[in-house]
């Protein structure tokens, strides 16, 4: 394609090809500390094209296509095409991956042991793991966490973090020295701004972690933390993955293992503040 | 890279690959993939020197056709236990039948829909039976659903509500309005039972049906699966029965679909190899090129190593062509009238 870019993000690679300079530029930039995809082949193909070839020049608008693709996805405006770089990726990862389960959470380590945060959108996954990479935590991701059927282990991959809205004015106070991509305002999904991992998350991103601790963190309630069963985990787990029943067997052992070895509980709070501090204190009582 | 030969060069020769630097395995992943060839491809460079990034990737897909085939056959079977108390014949056609027959040409392929053909005279009873067992409309357009009625080959599209799968229920192979009509009812009594009520077409029926699906149906979209399909199909039954292109021959005479046929077997030829049986008597088959199997090449290979489509200008005109073949003009001019209308 016109102008492309390669990388990889923890074992994953991608090749993103697009009809516009703009938004491999600001890949470029973002993932500048990245490698290249193992053997130079990436595992997956993003292209970010133009529907018609005068809508490169005029109403420019994005159409998110790939390797795999969803049949009716909206197209972005041009300015929020590393929006759709990134939700391109994910796709590929949603629709495609095979060799780990994904689970659709945050995860940060500390001394080899992983916290893994699953939620739906909103939960606060995202600020809660870029905000404990300012404490000592290595960000190992905060869309996909990738468990290994066969070792238990969960691998990184940190591919930009996601902030959106009022997120982005708390991480940025909070890592003042971390690099951020532009602002994208008034996307589908509100205002987004990435946040780039650190360089200690990127040289760390071969290294996988054992899964320590699991939570099910909920933003904008009184603070509260109960107990999670097997049961309720397995089934919240099998609706946060995309390729649970694509894996078949493997998954649903892999999924056994990890919610009958993996403590787990549930926790509401109403502030990120008072978020971080029930993470550390459940961390320090395992 | 800028048309699928590497593809098919490498699907006919695996050994080929070991003459390919990353971005050639690159190209090569990204058109498979673009041509719904990748598990195929998967199986066919199974066990070569590659590189390690193409092998992982290569045992993704494998697994990936491995699950296909287990949801296809289960499909089939859920088809199975609907319509088998109705005691009518019941044809798996295209991958399922492949894959539930145990075919070469069902390795790593992928599949779709599940495709069964039915006698005609027993769509009402077959129709009811399906929706009894869960299976819903898709398109519950009262045009669409009156136009697939009177002028398809099949049944409008059902969906299962719990499982998601779609099945086409045909009466025959190609839509009444089409210029050649193959005998259906032949189809039907000349098929090979599997031994648990469903059954496949005989051999040269299903290569003859695959070339019916990719020269008089359709505009060649997936065009180069079909293809392959073809190839591997005509590679085993030479294998087992002599004669096998004499007889494919003729049972294509029977439904009008020689020179589909035909060309089907010279371009999988070219394409891939197949070793055809040129005859000179009884009957004189030869399988030399065509001035117009160029263009067709020209359309079965247009993807690049993006796995993008390419060519829009012979895609666009394989596209109407393939509205030209499936009706008459009126009738094609009143069916894009009301399309057009609805927007």
């Amino acid at each position: 394609m016109r102008h492309q870019f390669a990388v990889r993000i923890g074992p994953v690679g991608f090749r993103i090809g697009s009809d516009w300079r703009a938004p491999i530029t600001a890949l470029r930039d973002l993932y500048a500390d990245y490698p290249p995809p193992r053997d130079g082949i990436a595992d997956f193909a993003v292209r970010l094209e133009a529907k018609r070839v005068w809508r490169r020049f005029v109403r420019p608008s994005v159409e998110i296509a790939g390797d795999y693709m969803l049949p009716d996805a909206a197209p972005l405006p041009l300015r929020h095409g590393l929006l759709a770089a990134e939700m391109g990726m994910n796709l590929q990862m949603a629709l495609g991956q095979r060799r780990y389960l994904l689970l659709h959470a945050a995860t940060v380590e500390r001394d080899g042991r992983a916290l893994v945060m699953t939620g739906e959108s909103g939960a606060g996954k995202s600020t809660l793991a870029a905000l404990l990479s300012a404490r000592g935590w290595r960000l190992m991701g905060d869309e996909f966490a990738l468990l290994d059927p066969a070792t238990g282990l969960i691998h990184a991959f940190p591919r930009l973090v996601s902030l959106k809205n009022a997120a982005i004015g708390v991480v940025e106070r909070a890592l003042p020295t971390a690099r951020f991509g532009p602002l994208m305002a008034a996307t589908p999904k509100g205002d987004i701004r990435h946040m780039v991992p650190g360089l200690a998350a990127v040289t760390a991103m071969e290294t996988p972690a054992i899964p320590a601790l699991l939570l099910f963190p909920r933003f904008g309630f009184a603070a509260a933390e109960r107990g999670v069963g097997a049961g309720e985990a397995f089934v919240r787990l099998t609706q946060a993955s995309t390729n649970y029943t694509s894996l078949r067997e493997r998954g649903f052992d892999a999924l056994t293992r990890f919610v009958t070895t993996v403590p787990m509980a549930a926790i509401d709070y109403p502030d990120t503040d008072t978020g971080l501090a029930m993470v550390e204190h459940l961390w320090a009582s395992l | 890279v800028t048309d699928a030969r590497l593809l098919t060069r490498v699907l006919t020769d695996p050994a080929a690959s070991g003459a390919l630097d990353a971005a050639g395995w690159t190209a090569l992943i990204g058109q498979a993939r673009g041509e719904m060839l990748i598990g195929t491809l998967a199986h066919r460079l199974a066990g070569l020197p590659m590189p390690g990034a193409v092998a992982a990737i290569l045992e993704a897909a494998r697994d990936a056709a491995e699950e296909g085939r287990a949801r296809a056959l289960w499909e089939a079977e859920m088809a199975r236990r609907a319509l088998v108390p109705l005691g009518c014949r019941v044809v798996l056609l295209k991958g399922t039948a492949f894959v539930a027959a145990g075919l070469d040409a069902g390795r790593g392929r992928s599949i779709g829909d599940l495709d069964i053909l039915v006698p005609q005279e027993a769509l009402d009873a077959v129709e009811a039976a399906l929706l009894a067992a869960g299976w819903e409309w898709v398109k519950p357009d009262p045009y669409d659903d009156a136009y697939y009625r009177q002028w398809m080959h099949e049944l409008p599209p059902l969906i299962h509500r719990e499982r998601d799968r779609m099945i086409d229920v045909h009466h025959t192979i190609l839509p009444p309005t089409a210029r050649i009509t193959p005998d259906a009812s032949l189809l039907l009594a000349d098929a090979v039972p599997l031994g648990n009520g469903l059954a496949t077409l005989m051999p040269e029926d299903m290569v003859i049906h695959a070339a019916a699906h990719l020269f008089a149906d359709g505009d060649l979209s997936g065009g180069l699966r079909n293809l392959w399909d073809i190839d591997r199909l005509c590679r085993e039954f030479a294998e087992a029965q002599d004669d096998f292109y004499l007889s494919l021959i003729e049972k294509s005479c029977e439904h009008g679909l020689l020179r589909e046929t035909m060309r089907a077997l010279r371009l999988a030829k070219h394409l891939f190899g197949t070793p055809v049986k040129a005859y000179g008597g009884p009957l004189r088959a030869r399988f030399d090129d065509y001035r117009s199997d160029a263009l067709y090449r020209r359309r079965l290979l247009a993807r690049d190593g993006w796995g993008r489509a390419t060519r829009p200008v012979t895609r666009f005109g394989f596209y109407v062509r393939s509205h030209a073949i499936r009706m008459p003009p009126a009738l094609l001019a009143r069916h894009l009238w009301i399309k057009w209308r609805r927007g």
